[in-house]
C-alpha cells in the first residue's frame, strides 16, 4: 500500500530539507512549517509566512517584491476572500482542511500542501491533539491506540487515513477527525 | 429622593419605572443604589450585554439574572480578524447555550461576534428556546447548513436569522427548505457569507415570497442577476437589501426586468453585494438612488468615472463603503454631492501591491471631512498622508468619534515634511473631543502617545501597531486614557515596566492585545500574581515559555478581567502561570 512504501523506502522519500540533511531536521522543519502556518493564512500570506518561517520549503512561491507582515494591512479574511486580485500569480493555494477530535473541545485546521506523506501528517496530527495514532496496517487499520485518524472525502464517506495513495488523499480529502473508540472500528478495511 | 419615598413605592411601580432604563450603564447604576433595587433590578433585567465571553461564567450571570430574553456575547479579541489568533484559541458557545437552556426556556434573542458555534449549539437553541426569534452570528465559524437546517426546522417564531461574514461549511443539506411551509414571520435575512452550494434558490423564492414582513434581505454572491428581479417583485417592501453578483454582460431585457423591480421598492434606503458588478447596469437602480442612506460598494471593483456617476445620484448617503477605486476625485464628488455623509470607509483594492494602483491619496479626505460637516465615522487606506492634511481633517471635522487610518506601508513618514504623524494624530485628539476610537499608523514616535493620554479622555478603543519608542509611549496610554476599554497593539517596542506601573489600570479595562512586542513570561507571570482578577494568557506556538530563559519576549499576549478565574479550555499553545495546575482539558 501506499502509506506503506513511504515508511520503507526513505531512500527515495520527497523531504523537505535539503540532502544530506537528517530525517530529524527534516521532521523539525516540517513542524516548523506547520506552526508558523496555523494562522489562518490565506494564498498571498501563507507565502510570506512561509518565506520567513522556513526557507527550505519546497512549495514554489513567486519571488515577493517585499517581504508581507502576517495581518498587515489590516484587512478581514472575509474581505480578502470575496475580493481576490483580477490577475492571479499563479500563487499555489493551501489545501486547507479542519481537523477535529472527538472529546476535544477545539478544532484545528492544518494545510496539507505543508507535508509530502502520511508519516509527516501522523506526525503533525498526534502534536498538534497530543495523542498517539497506533500502527497502520492496510487489512487491520490502526492498531494499538483508541484514537483513529479518519477523513470525509469529496463524496461524503468517512475514509480511514492512509487507505489510498497521499495523491488521491490530498485532492479528495474534505475534513479530517480523529475518532476515539468503537466507532472507528467501523471503518477498518474489510477484505 | 427621601429615604422613605423609595422604600414606600411598591415592586411593581420600581419594576415599571426600570422597564424605562434600556441602556445597561444606566441599569448597573440603578442595581447599585440599594439592595433591593438590586433584586427588583435583577429580576427585571431582560437584555444582557457580554463583551468578553471568558469575562463572566454563564452560570454566574444565570444566577444574578434569571429572566433573560436576549443576550449578546463576543469571543475571539478583534485581531483575530487579521488572523492573529490561531485557530483553536477558544470563544465556544456551547456552555453558555447548555447552560441557558435549562435556565432560560423564554429566551428570545442571541448575538454572537467572533464565537466558535458547532452544529450542536444551534440544535440546542432550536431544541430549546420555544419563542426564539434573533439569531446573529457574525463572524463566527463551526457550523454547517446542517445547524441552520434544525433552526429553520423549529424556530415557528423566527424573525432573524444574520449570519454576517461567518464561515459556514457546507453539509450538501437544503438547509432552507427546512422552512415549514407555515412559517410566514421572517423580518431580516442575512445570507451574503454562503456560498452557491448552499442556497436553493426556488426554496429562497418561496420564502421570500410568503414572509410579507421581510425587511432586510441580504442574498449571498451566486444568486444570479436575472433571478434578483424576481426576488424583488416578491418583497417590493424591502427597507434593505444585499444584492448578487452582476457579472452578466448587460442584456436589455433583464436591464429593463431589473429596473422595472427596483422602482416598485418606495421603501428601499439600504444597499450592499454588488459583486462583480458591471457598470452598465448601475442605472437599474437610480430610481432609488434619491431615498438611498447607505451603500456598500466595498466588493465593486468599477473605476472612478462609473462611481462617480452613481454617487451624485445620491443625496441622502449618510453611510458609503467604497474601495480605493474611488479615487480623490471621486471623494471630491461625494463631498459636494452628500452633505448628510456621517460614516466613510475606503478599502484597498489591491492591498499587498507595493504600487497604487489608483490616485487615492490624503486629498480624498480632506474633501470630505471639508465638504461633509455631519462625518463622524471614517476608515481610510491609503498610501500616503501629511501631518498638514491631518490637521485639516481635524478642524474641519471636529465631531468625528470614529477615525481609523491605516496607511499600508509600515513606518511610512509625512510625504511633504519627512516628519512622524505625531503632530496630525495629536491634532485629532485635541479637537476631537468626543473621539471614542481610535486606529494609529505611519511613522510615530512616543510624543503621539503622550497627546493620546493628555487629550483623548472619552478614547475607548485604540490600536496601535508598528509605533512608539519605548515603554513610555504605552505608559502615557495607560496612565492617561480614562475611558480606554480595548487596547490592542501589534509590532511595537513597548514592554514590561509600563504594563507592571500600570497594572492596576488593567483592571479596568475590557482587553489587552499585544503581539511581537517586548513582554517577557517573567512580567507576564508577575502580573497575573499581583491582579488575581486579570486572566493573563500568552499565546506561543513555539513551546512551553518556561523552556526559554525568563526575559525572553512572549509572542503573542492576551490580557482581560474575569471574575471566572481561568478558562478551562484552553488550547495547548496557550499558556498561563497555572500550567501546573491540570486546567486544561486533556484529550
Amino acid at each position: 500500500m501506499a502509506f506503506e512504501k513511504d515508511l520503507n523506502l526513505d531512500a527515495t522519500e520527497l523531504r523537505l530539507g535539503l540532502p544530506g540533511t537528517s530525517d530529524e531536521s527534516a521532521k523539525n522543519q516540517t513542524l516548523a512549517t506547520l506552526r508558523s502556518n496555523n494562522k489562518r493564512a490565506l494564498p498571498e500570506e501563507s507565502m510570506s509566512s512561509n518565506a520567513t518561517a522556513s526557507k527550505n520549503c519546497d512549495q514554489e512561491t513567486a519571488p515577493l517584491p517585499k517581504a508581507q507582515v502576517v495581518g498587515w494591512p489590516p484587512i478581514r479574511s472575509y474581505r480578502k476572500n470575496n475580493l481576490q486580485p483580477k490577475k492571479s500569480e499563479g500563487e499555489i493555494s493551501g489545501i486547507y482542511v479542519k481537523v477535529s477530535m472527538d472529546g476535544a473541545p477545539y478544532l484545528r485546521k492544518i494545510d496539507l500542501k505543508v507535508f509530502k506523506g502520511y508519516p509527516e501528517l501522523l506526525k503533525a496530527l498526534e502534536d498538534m491533539f497530543k495523542f498517539k495514532a497506533g500502527e497502520y496496517s492496510e487489512r487491520e487499520g490502526y492498531n494499538g491506540s483508541e484514537f483513529v485518524p479518519t477523513y470525509e472525502d469529496k463524496d461524503g464517506d468517512w475514509m480511514l487515513v492512509g487507505d489510498v495513495p497521499w495523491e488521491m488523499f490530498t485532492n479528495s480529502c474534505k475534513k479530517l477527525r480523529i475518532m476515539k473508540g468503537s466507532e472507528a472500528r467501523g471503518l477498518g478495511c474489510v477484505d | 429622593m427621601p429615604k422613605r419615598l423609595a422604600y414606600s413605592l411598591p415592586d411593581e411601580v420600581l419594576e415599571h419605572v426600570f422597564s424605562f432604563i434600556q441602556s445597561d450603564k444606566d441599569r448597573n447604576v440603578v442595581s447599585a443604589v440599594c439592595k433591593s433595587w438590586y433584586e427588583i433590578e435583577r429580576w427585571c433585567r431582560r437584555k444582557i450585554f457580554v463583551g468578553n465571553c471568558y469575562a463572566v461564567s454563564p452560570k454566574m450571570v444565570i444566577r444574578r439574572f434569571p429572566q433573560v430574553e436576549s443576550i449578546e456575547l463576543k469571543g475571539k479579541p478583534h485581531f483575530a480578524d487579521f488572523n492573529l489568533v490561531p485557530d483553536g484559541w477558544g470563544g465556544y458557545v456551547l456552555p453558555w447555550i447548555t447552560e441557558m437552556a435549562g435556565a432560560y426556556p423564554w429566551l428570545e434573542e442571541i448575538r454572537l461576534k467572533r464565537m466558535v458555534v458547532m452544529d450542536e449549539s444551534l440544535e440546542l437553541i432550536a431544541k430549546s428556546f420555544k419563542d426564539f426569534k434573533v439569531l446573529v452570528l457574525a463572524s463566527c465559524e463551526g457550523f454547517s447548513t446542517d445547524g441552520l437546517a434544525a433552526i429553520a426546522a423549529s424556530c415557528k417564531n423566527l424573525r432573524e436569522l444574520d449570519l454576517r461574514e461567518s464561515e459556514v461549511d457546507d453539509s450538501s443539506v437544503h438547509w432552507l427548505s427546512h422552512f415549514p411551509e407555515t412559517y410566514t414571520s421572517m423580518v431580516s435575512l442575512n445570507i451574503s457569507c454562503l456560498g452557491s452550494d448552499e442556497v436553493s434558490f426556488s426554496a429562497l423564492e418561496r420564502l421570500v415570497s410568503r414572509c410579507p414582513n421581510l425587511r432586510s434581505l441580504k442574498l449571498n454572491r451566486a444568486v444570479p442577476l436575472d433571478k434578483t428581479a424576481n426576488i424583488l417583485r416578491l418583497a417590493p417592501q424591502l427597507v434593505e437589501f444585499g444584492t448578487c453578483t452582476y457579472s452578466a454582460e448587460l442584456r436589455s431585457d433583464v436591464f429593463s426586468n431589473l429596473a422595472g423591480a427596483f422602482s416598485n421598492c418606495k421603501e428601499l434606503r439600504s444597499l450592499c453585494g454588488f459583486w462583480d458588478v458591471v457598470p452598465d447596469y448601475f442605472p437599474a437602480i437610480y430610481s432609488v438612488c434619491s431615498r438611498l442612506t447607505s451603500l456598500n460598494l466595498s466588493y465593486a471593483t468599477i473605476q472612478s468615472p462609473d462611481l462617480i456617476k452613481l454617487v451624485s445620484h445620491c443625496p441622502s448617503l449618510q453611510r458609503l463603503l467604497v474601495l480605493d477605486y474611488i479615487e480623490d476625485s471621486g471623494l471630491e464628488a461625494l463631498a459636494s454631492n452628500c452633505k448628510d455623509l456621517q460614516e466613510l470607509r475606503v478599502f484597498p483594492s489591491d492591498p499587498f501591491d507595493a504600487e497604487p494602483n489608483a490616485s487615492l491619496t490624503e486629498q480624498g479626505l480632506v474633501a470630505v471631512s471639508l465638504g461633509c460637516p455631519k462625518l463622524q465615522a471614517v476608515l481610510y487606506f491609503c498610501r500616503r498622508m501629511s501631518n498638514a492634511a491631518l490637521v485639516t481633517i481635524a478642524q474641519n471635522s471636529p465631531n468625528l468619534t470614529r477615525f481609523r487610518l491605516c496607511i499600508i506601508e509600515p513606518n511610512t513618514a509625512d510625504y511633504l515634511t519627512g516628519e512622524p504623524f505625531d503632530v496630525g494624530f495629536g491634532a485629532i485628539v485635541v479637537h476631537c473631543k468626543d473621539l471614542i476610537r481610535l486606529s494609529l499608523s505611519g511613522l510615530l514616535t512616543d510624543c503621539v502617545f503622550e497627546y493620546i493620554g493628555k487629550y483623548a479622555k472619552k478614547l475607548e478603543m485604540l490600536s496601535v501597531a508598528f509605533a512608539g519608542d519605548s515603554d513610555l509611549g504605552l505608559h502615557h496610554v495607560l496612565s492617561g486614557c480614562e475611558s480606554l476599554r480595548k487596547l490592542e497593539i501589534r509590532d511595537c517596542p513597548f514592554g514590561d515596566k509600563a504594563l507592571l506601573t500600570n497594572a492596576a489600570k488593567l483592571e479596568t479595562m475590557r482587553s489587552l492585545w499585544m503581539s511581537s512586542c517586548s513582554v517577557s513570561f517573567g512580567a507576564c507571570k508577575l502580573l497575573s500574581q499581583k491582579m488575581p482578577r486579570l486572566n493573563v494568557e500568552v499565546i506561543d506556538e513555539r513551546g512551553p515559555p518556561d523552556s526559554r530563559p525568563e526575559n525572553c519576549t512572549v509572542d503573542k499576549l492576551y490580557m482581560y478581567r474575569s471574575v471566572a478565574g481561568p478558562r478551562f479550555d484552553m488550547p495547548p499553545f496557550v499558556w498561563t502561570k497555572d500550567e501546573d495546575l491540570a486546567l486544561r482539558l486533556s484529550p
